[in-house]
């Protein structure tokens, strides 16, 4: 990793200050804050249940916490909706995968070109000069997607037809068609056999070096996390218990505790 | 496939100029009695119309509406005021003005689908279907105060030139229907048919993706309702030749609903294909009463046979081909091409070996 990078790490692009959230009397999260740096790889990890995916949630505005703030590129964002985080330049995907599933791959894409769209209904329907033209630009963008993805041979599959792995790399594509600052991947490896989690961490290497794309990542294999990320957070039960390089937070007691259990 | 030209391929170039053929050479060469123009291909086109707007709500953006009538009925009696009183709009002015009267009925009727789905938001729709009947039964204003409950619409003048005969009338409906079909086929295809196949197949996710839940539902209902306005413009002023609220009932929103469904949900063909199986369908079974068993069966006997087959239809389709009759075409299409080609190929390789 002593590989001289294109995108150095910059100042935090990504606080999260002190939420708190929970559904009805169960506490999902537990005044958590931690920081995500610009281009950096930053895992979060945990056990089962430790609230990941809800963080995620909150930072992207589908949950929203009953405390504390989410900060992005130096601003504070007081009612965060999906829909605003998109506009601001975060992406992302989910865990259980959420894909137009009826959708071909190329039209998925596409659809993350949403943002890059500015021609309304009604100049669609009459096909004007400027729709065409950002037509091309769009499906030529999602074309590089495709490629840099190794997927041109499904680009035309409904997704709905394709197995795990691929559906994973297409929502991967989705969310870079967007061309946003930050990723936040939720689980983008679950479910794969070794070759295919070998080769989604090459991917998310690849964006992260060669676009500067920051990539936020929740993970169940320590193994990967420790491999491809510069920072990883540690969560239990809804708590941060450990936050630093790969190194550090493998010789965090606490973490040592919560994933390999401790003697009452 | 490639873009030929716009946003069309070669293939649907081809299927373009056939439609036009057969629809304006052909058929008004060969068809010459009236009852053809007057009670199958006009009805038709109109409800193809409205099932389109069915479909951009229903089978596009995935809300599941059942209002289309309630929007038909507020397109004809638009088009019949605008006409009485605002007379310089002139007919395809007030064909468009009907059509934006009716969206805004669907703005606003469309506004529940931000909060509820499914079932839930079906029952709120129908509110559309009864609101807009009992205003227009409520208020005289809107018939004019015609104490007879049935008003004539107006003849058709465009550029000073009736149109009054079945095929006149047959030739303008099958204008506005191939203009707002081709202008609904670019959305459909375009960022526009996009983002509503992405509400319907995953909201969450759409939004994540920066597509607004509300902007893109409440433009399909406005969009849909235009459609349902102007044909319900048509349907009253080429078809019924009448104005009565009473033909805007709920059965004409179910049989829309139909007509969406059978035809195949989310393909612009499958509304013309489910339209004219719902509106042949009870004719050929007229037909077959009449001349199979020379009027031996009631024709109450026939029209309730007709239920009983159209609900089993709907039964064996949704289990056995959801996405309708467009897409069974797809399949026989598709099998006979590889039937054509696999035995092409055998008598090709059969050739060489000889």
């Amino acid at each position: 990793m002593t590989i001289e990078r294109k995108f150095k790490i910059g100042k935090p692009i990504l606080e999260v200050k002190n939420i708190s959230l929970s559904f009805g009397g169960v506490k999902a999260i537990t005044d958590t804050s931690f920081d995500v740096l610009e281009h950096e790889v930053r895992a979060i990890i945990g056990p089962n249940g430790a609230g990941k995916s809800s963080m995620l949630n909150c930072i992207n505005g589908i949950y929203k916490p009953q405390q504390g703030t989410v900060s992005f590129k130096g601003k504070e964002i007081p009612n965060i909706t999906p829909n605003l985080m998109a506009q601001m330049g975060l992406s992302r995907t989910f865990q259980n995968l959420a894909l137009f599933k009826r959708m071909s791959v190329l039209d998925n894409i596409l659809v993350g070109r949403k943002l890059h769209t500015k021609t309304n209904f009604l100049e669609v329907a009459f096909q004007l000069p400027k729709v065409k033209k950002e037509e091309k630009i769009n499906r030529e963008r999602s074309e590089e997607i495709i490629s840099f993805l190794e997927i041109e041979d499904i680009k035309d599959t409904p997704v709905g037809k394709l197995p795990y792995g691929l559906q994973k790399k297409v929502e991967l594509g989705r969310a870079l068609a967007t061309d946003s600052s930050v990723i936040l991947l939720d689980e983008p490896m679950a479910g794969m056999n070794v070759e295919e989690k070998r080769d989604m961490c090459r991917f998310i290497l690849k964006v992260n070096d060669e676009l500067g794309t920051t990539m936020v990542l929740i993970e169940h294999d320590m193994g990967v996390v420790m491999d491809i990320s510069d920072r990883v957070v540690v969560l239990d039960y809804g708590k941060v218990i450990g936050d630093g390089t790969p190194d550090e937070v493998r010789s965090n007691q606490k973490v040592i505790d919560a994933y390999l259990g401790v003697e009452h | 496939m490639k873009p030929v030209f716009m946003t069309y391929t070669k293939k649907d170039l081809i299927n373009l100029a056939v439609c036009m053929v057969l629809s304006v050479l052909v058929i008004p060469t060969f068809i010459t009695t009236e009852y053809w123009y007057t009670s199958i291909l006009i009805p038709w086109l109109c409800l193809a119309l409205a099932t389109i707007g069915q479909q951009i709500v229903m089978g596009y953006t995935g809300q599941l509406a059942l209002g289309a009538a309630g929007f038909m009925a507020a397109g004809a009696f638009a088009m019949f005021n605008l006409i009485l009183r605002v007379p310089d709009l002139g007919f395809v002015g007030s064909l468009i003005v009907s059509g934006l009267i009716a969206a805004a009925f669907g703005i606003l009727f469309g506004l529940p689908s931000l909060k509820v789905r499914g079932i839930y938001l079906m029952v709120a729709t129908l509110a559309s279907q009864f609101f807009i009947i009992w205003m227009i039964d409520k208020f005289g204003w809107f018939k004019n105060y015609d104490s007879s409950g049935i008003i004539t619409a107006q003849d058709i003048v465009i550029l000073g030139k009736p149109f009054t005969t079945p095929l006149a009338m047959y030739f303008v409906c099958l204008a506005v229907t191939t203009v707002l079909t081709l202008l609904a086929m670019n959305m459909a295809r375009g960022s526009t048919g996009r983002n509503w196949m992405a509400v319907r197949d995953m909201d969450i996710a759409a939004e994540s993706m920066g597509v607004s839940l509300l902007r893109t539902k409440v433009q399909a209902f406005a969009i849909s309702a235009f459609y349902c306005g102007v044909a319900g413009a048509l349907f009253a002023f080429c078809y019924l030749k009448s104005l009565e609220p009473v033909a805007f009932d709920i059965k004409l929103s179910f049989k829309i609903l139909f007509m969406c469904i059978l035809g195949g949900l989310g393909t612009i063909n499958g509304a013309f294909i489910g339209a004219a199986f719902i509106l042949l369908f009870p004719v050929l079974l007229n037909a077959i009463g009449n001349n199979v068993f020379h009027g031996a069966i009631d024709a109450t006997i026939i029209s309730s046979i007709e239920q009983v087959i159209f609900g089993g239809l709907m039964i064996i389709f949704m289990i056995y081909e959801p996405l309708g009759m467009a897409k069974l075409w797809e399949n026989i299409k598709q099998k006979w091409k590889t039937k054509i080609s696999s035995s092409t190929n055998l008598k090709s390789s059969l050739g060489k070996k000889t």
